[in-house]
Order: C-alpha cells, then sequence, then structure tokens
C-alpha cells in the first residue's frame, strides 16, 4: 500500500498527514511505501499512478471535534466540501481525484482519512486532540502491515 | 452567477457573479445596464488586505525572498526575484554571470508552471464550454494529460533548482544556498525537448479556439531588453513611446486607492489606465522571441502586435514555447557557478527592480539602513495594475455585446476577467460577478 501524507507542518494541525507519514516511514514497514506531499494536483497525480492501493491522510477543518477522523473512499464519490483546498487556484486533493477519476486513474483502492484539526495557524507542533488521533492511526496502521524487524 | 429579466429589455439589466471561479483569490463582479449603456462596472476585491509591505519593515535584507515568496504560491518565483533584485540595487551589487543564467531557468520554471495551470485548467474550459478543467478532462482526456505534463515538468525545475515545486526555499539575495551538479540539470534535457514539442502543440490547439472580435487600444507596459524576451531586467517600455529605467517607475506610475477594492489600482499619470502581461510583453518584444517561439506565433495567426485580450490564451501558449526553448539552451550549456551566491553587505540605500511576472510587470523597492535592515517597502503586482484594464475591458465588452442573452453574456464576462489570469491573493494584497441590466 502507498501511503501519502499531504500538509504543511508549519501551519500547526494541517501537518497531521506529514505527521503520520513521517512516523510510519520511521518503523520501515514491509508491505507500506510512505511520502509526504504538498497536495498539488500534478504531484498527487504522479504519486499515485501505478499504484492500486493508496491512502491519503489530510488534515480537515470541517465543524467536527478536533481529532474525529473522517473515512472515505473515493470509488463512491467526490471528497466533501472539507476537503477543497484552499491553496492556490483551488486545486488540491479533492480536486486531484475528481481530475484523476475524468481520466480514468484513479488507483483501484484509494481511501482517504481526513483528521480533524483545530489550529491552522503558522507554528510547528500538533494539539492534542490531533495528536492522539496520529497516533491511533499510525499504530493501526502499523499492525496491519509486518514490520521488518518481525521477519 | 445569476442573470435577471431579458436581455431585449430597454430597463435596467444586472449581472451578477457571486464568486468568480477559476482566478486565485477572492472577489466578485458587479455589472449595471441602462438601456444600451453600461453605467457601472466595478470588480470589487474582498479578499482582506495582506500588510506584506508594513510587516518587512524590521526585517532583515535577507529575509525578504523568502518572505515574500509568500505572496503567491503561483509565482513565488517571481517575487524573490523582483526583491533579490531591487536589494541588490540597493547594495551596489550586480548578480550576473552564470548565476543570472540559473536565476533565468528558475523564473523559465515558474512560467512553465503557471502558463500550463492558466492554458489547459483554467482558461480553454472558457473557450470549449466546460465549467473546470475537471469537467473538460472527461471528453478531452489527452489535453488536461498534456497540461498536466506541461506542469510537471515545470515543478521539476523549480525542485530541482529551488528546493521545491511550490515556495521554492534555494533563492536568496545575491544568489542560491546551492547550485544543482551538472548531470542534475541535465537530466533536464530528455524531458525539455518533449516540453517544447507539447508547447509547439500548445500553440497549434488553442490557436483554433474561436475569439471574439474584440481589440481595446491598450497603451501596453512590459520590461523590454536589449538581448533578450524579458524576464529579470530591462527598462520600462509603453507602447505609447515611454522609454524609461525602472527607477523612474514610481515617476511615471501611481497606485490608487478605490472604495470598491482591498487591492490598490495602478494608474499612468497623465495617460490613464494601462495593461501589463503577456500581451505586452509579446507586443513590445515580438523581435526578442526565439525563431522558434516566433514561426509559431505567425503560424498561429497572431501579428507581431496582438492587443484581443482573449487571444492571450494563444500568446501565453507562445510565451510557454519561448521558455522552453530558452530553459533547454540554459540547461545543456550549464556550469555550476562557483560559488553559489555573491557576497551581499548590506549599506545604507533605496533599491527598486521590476521583473516580469507570469501576470505581468512586478515592481519591488526597499529602502534599508546601513545594517540591512528594512526601513520601507513597496511591491506593485500586475494584477493591481490590470484591475482598472479589467474593469475598462468589462465596459467595453458588454456594450458591444448587449445582444447576447444574460447567461451568454455573463459567461463572457467571467471569461475576460480570466483573460488576465488574475491573481487577487497578490494584489491584496480578489472574485464574485453582477451584471445588472435592471
Amino acid at each position: 500500500m502507498l501511503v501519502l501524507g499531504i500538509g504543511n507542518p508549519l501551519r500547526r494541525d494541517d501537518g497531521a498527514g506529514p505527521a503520520v507519514a513521517a512516523r510510519l516511514a520511521g518503523q520501515a514497514l514491509e508491505t507500506l511505501e510512505v511520502r509526504t506531499l504538498s497536495g498539488e494536483v500534478a504531484g498527487l497525480l504522479d504519486a499515485w499512478a501505478g499504484h492500486d492501493d493508496v491512502l491519503v491522510l489530510d488534515a480537515v477543518a470541517s465543524g467536527e471535534p478536533p481529532g474525529t477522523l473522517h473515512r472515505y473512499a473515493a470509488a463512491d464519490g467526490p471528497l466533501p466540501a472539507a476537503f477543497s483546498s484552499f491553496s492556490t487556484h483551488g486545486f488540491g486533493l479533492a480536486e486531484a481525484i475528481e481530475l484523476a477519476r475524468a481520466l480514468g486513474k484513479l488507483p483501484r483502492r484509494l481511501t482517504v482519512y481526513g483528521i480533524e484539526g483545530e489550529d491552522f495557524r503558522s507554528g510547528e507542533g500538533l494539539t492534542p486532540a490531533v495528536e492522539a488521533a496520529v497516533g491511533w492511526v499510525v499504530s493501526e496502521l502499523g499492525r496491519d502491515h509486518t514490520a521488518h524487524s518481525a521477519r | 452567477m445569476s442573470a435577471s429579466k431579458s436581455p431585449s429589455s430597454r430597463k435596467t439589466r444586472t449581472i451578477t457573479v457571486d464568486t468568480l471561479a477559476r482566478v486565485e483569490g477572492e472577489g466578485a463582479l458587479h455589472v449595471r445596464v441602462r438601456g444600451d449603456r453600461v453605467e457601472d462596472v466595478r470588480l470589487r476585491i474582498y479578499e482582506p488586505p495582506r500588510f506584506f509591505e508594513g510587516f518587512l519593515q524590521g526585517r532583515r535584507f535577507t529575509e525578504v525572498p523568502d518572505i515574500t515568496a509568500r505572496i503567491c504560491g503561483i509565482c513565488p518565483v517571481a517575487y524573490q526575484m523582483s526583491s533579490c533584485h531591487a536589494l541588490e540595487a540597493a547594495c551596489g551589487v550586480t548578480v550576473g554571470g552564470p548565476l543570472r543564467t540559473l536565476r533565468r531557468l528558475l523564473y523559465c520554471g515558474e512560467w512553465i508552471e503557471s502558463h500550463a495551470l492558466h492554458i489547459y485548467m483554467l482558461h480553454a474550459p472558457d473557450f470549449l464550454g466546460y465549467q473546470s478543467g475537471i469537467h473538460m478532462a472527461a471528453d478531452h482526456p489527452e489535453m488536461v494529460e498534456r497540461g498536466l505534463e506541461l506542469k510537471r515538468i515545470g515543478n521539476q525545475i523549480l525542485e530541482i533548482l529551488g528546493g521545491r515545486a511550490v515556495h521554492p526555499i534555494n533563492v536568496k539575495v545575491g544568489g542560491f544556498y546551492r547550485v544543482p551538479a551538472r548531470k542534475e540539470l541535465l537530466a533536464l534535457r530528455e524531458p525539455l525537448l518533449g516540453e517544447r514539442d507539447m508547447a509547439l502543440a500548445t500553440v497549434r490547439w488553442v490557436s483554433g479556439f474561436t475569439f471574439p472580435d474584440f481589440a481595446p487600444d491598450y497603451e501596453l507596459v512590459s520590461l523590454r531588453h536589449p538581448d533578450e524576451y524579458p524576464f529579470n531586467e530591462g527598462r520600462v517600455v509603453t507602447s505609447r513611446g515611454l522609454d524609461i529605467p525602472v527607477a523612474d517607475y514610481e515617476k511615471h506610475f501611481h497606485e490608487e486607492h478605490v472604495e470598491h477594492s482591498n487591492a490598490l489600482h495602478s494608474v499612468h499619470v497623465g495617460e490613464g489606465t494601462y495593461h501589463v502581461g503577456p500581451l505586452a510583453r509579446y507586443s513590445l518584444n515580438f523581435d526578442k522571441l526565439a525563431p522558434i517561439a516566433q514561426q509559431a506565433a505567425r503560424e498561429a495567426g497572431l501579428g507581431t502586435v496582438c492587443r484581443n485580450p482573449f487571444q492571450s490564451i494563444v500568446v501565453r501558449a507562445v510565451e510557454l514555447l519561448q521558455v522552453c526553448d530558452e530553459a533547454l539552451a540554459i540547461v545543456e550549456s550549464y556550469e555550476p557557478p562557483d560559488p553559489p551566491a555573491v557576497e551581499i553587505l548590506p549599506r545604507a540605500g533605496t533599491g527598486a527592480a521590476a521583473t516580469e511576472a507570469p501576470r505581468g510587470l512586478l515592481y519591488h523597492r526597499y529602502q534599508i539602513d546601513a545594517d540591512g535592515k528594512v526601513l520601507l517597502a513597496k511591491i506593485v503586482p500586475p494584477t493591481s495594475q490590470n484591475l482598472r484594464q479589467i474593469e475598462d475591458d468589462l465596459r467595453a465588452f458588454v456594450e458591444g455585446h448587449l445582444d447576447l442573452p444574460d447567461d451568454r453574456l455573463t459567461w463572457q464576462c467571467e471569461q475576460a476577467i480570466r483573460n488576465y489570469d488574475p491573481c487577487i491573493s497578490c494584489a491584496t494584497h480578489f472574485l464574485k460577478l453582477t451584471v445588472d441590466r435592471g
């Protein structure tokens, strides 16, 4: 499985995706390929090209309690508005998924975990609720994938 | 988007677009028509002001390229280049030779990213009748894929030279923190050969679109350099004969506050509205384009001057070809500069510079003290220079096309705005559309 952590670690909870990616990368899990991306469209399409099973981790601001984990399967339809990009010209993850769908380039299985953030101001570090959600996702994924050392 | 009443009404018509799509930033457009006269056109820029000029004061001059890069996710290189050149001018240093060439390559990367995105994902859907690039992708997948491939190579140039594809971090006053090895840039040669062919195919594709008959008598303003298509330096020239050094820019061009906009509007003193960007650059510098770009422009049916803003998509494609060609030449002849930057010692003084951002001329001026502390910063982005021109275009375009039904008129008004690829975040320092025909 390919795991893509997207977001900006210099915007506190926006760094939730990269935080999961960094911790998984540190565990060197043999069935997981882990990457961190900015969330720019061409980069996302490139990253998941040729992969059948992709998990994307991103921070969201939907109004739910901080730390809430949202799960979506791209096959079910467009992501909710909370994933729409604040980035330049409005192209981000939701748009990348729709573009891939239109082009017939969506991975067979593409799952999105959205971690509800609380603080998106400038600075580093996650708020406690997001930190807890990141820890939970890392341990769940770790349990599902065999560590190198356990071989 | 909403429109009211029938177009045949002799009373008032209003066309409203509440949030303009496929532009960068937040703004709205309101057009009020009475009978056959356009009474009012307002581009209302409601994105909040950003105060960059204010919070640069007191910072070290060396911090400025990284701070100003944050003004825009699409044209950070432009902000880095204008600020570096202005600060180097303040310190009395000129950065030439291979470092200057490498800066041009970085700018090529940004133009490729920006122009490919605008042509394929933002502007082409207007001509082909789609709401967005994503809707267009379902019917024209090969075109959208070509656009993405073009943009990808722009991203690669920024990654290698700038450290990352968005908001590059490898630019400093005096040059770069690290310069790539020869083999890193040579790896771009094959992709750039393909990219140049795709850019040529892009010119041919967009030149086949249908363009409204509309060509205002703009005062075109851009940089002009004796030897190059303008990026990093040159004199400020206009289609009405002004030819001044960049240091005199503020004597001729003023920013004014208007009530309906958080972005300032620029005017040419004594002349009025003016036009910056691809049409201006192309029309004032056709002779500086590479032979391959000149030939493609002729084959696309462009004259040596182009004043139809709807054809800006063709001009952008010609510029895309130009920068692919130049990037290729730079990559092929590259030898790493040593050291990667010229040492710059601060001194009390003022420096101004302008470079050509993808959207047009970007002017910066800084005053620093002997320790290198910024005392004053002034930034004039291309979109704020074009805002008044966009309003004038809309007034003239709507008056000439009152026979169109509201939905069609609204569509073309939005298109008329996107002709400028406006970057509202840069200018607020913008979009919604309303056409009121009563």
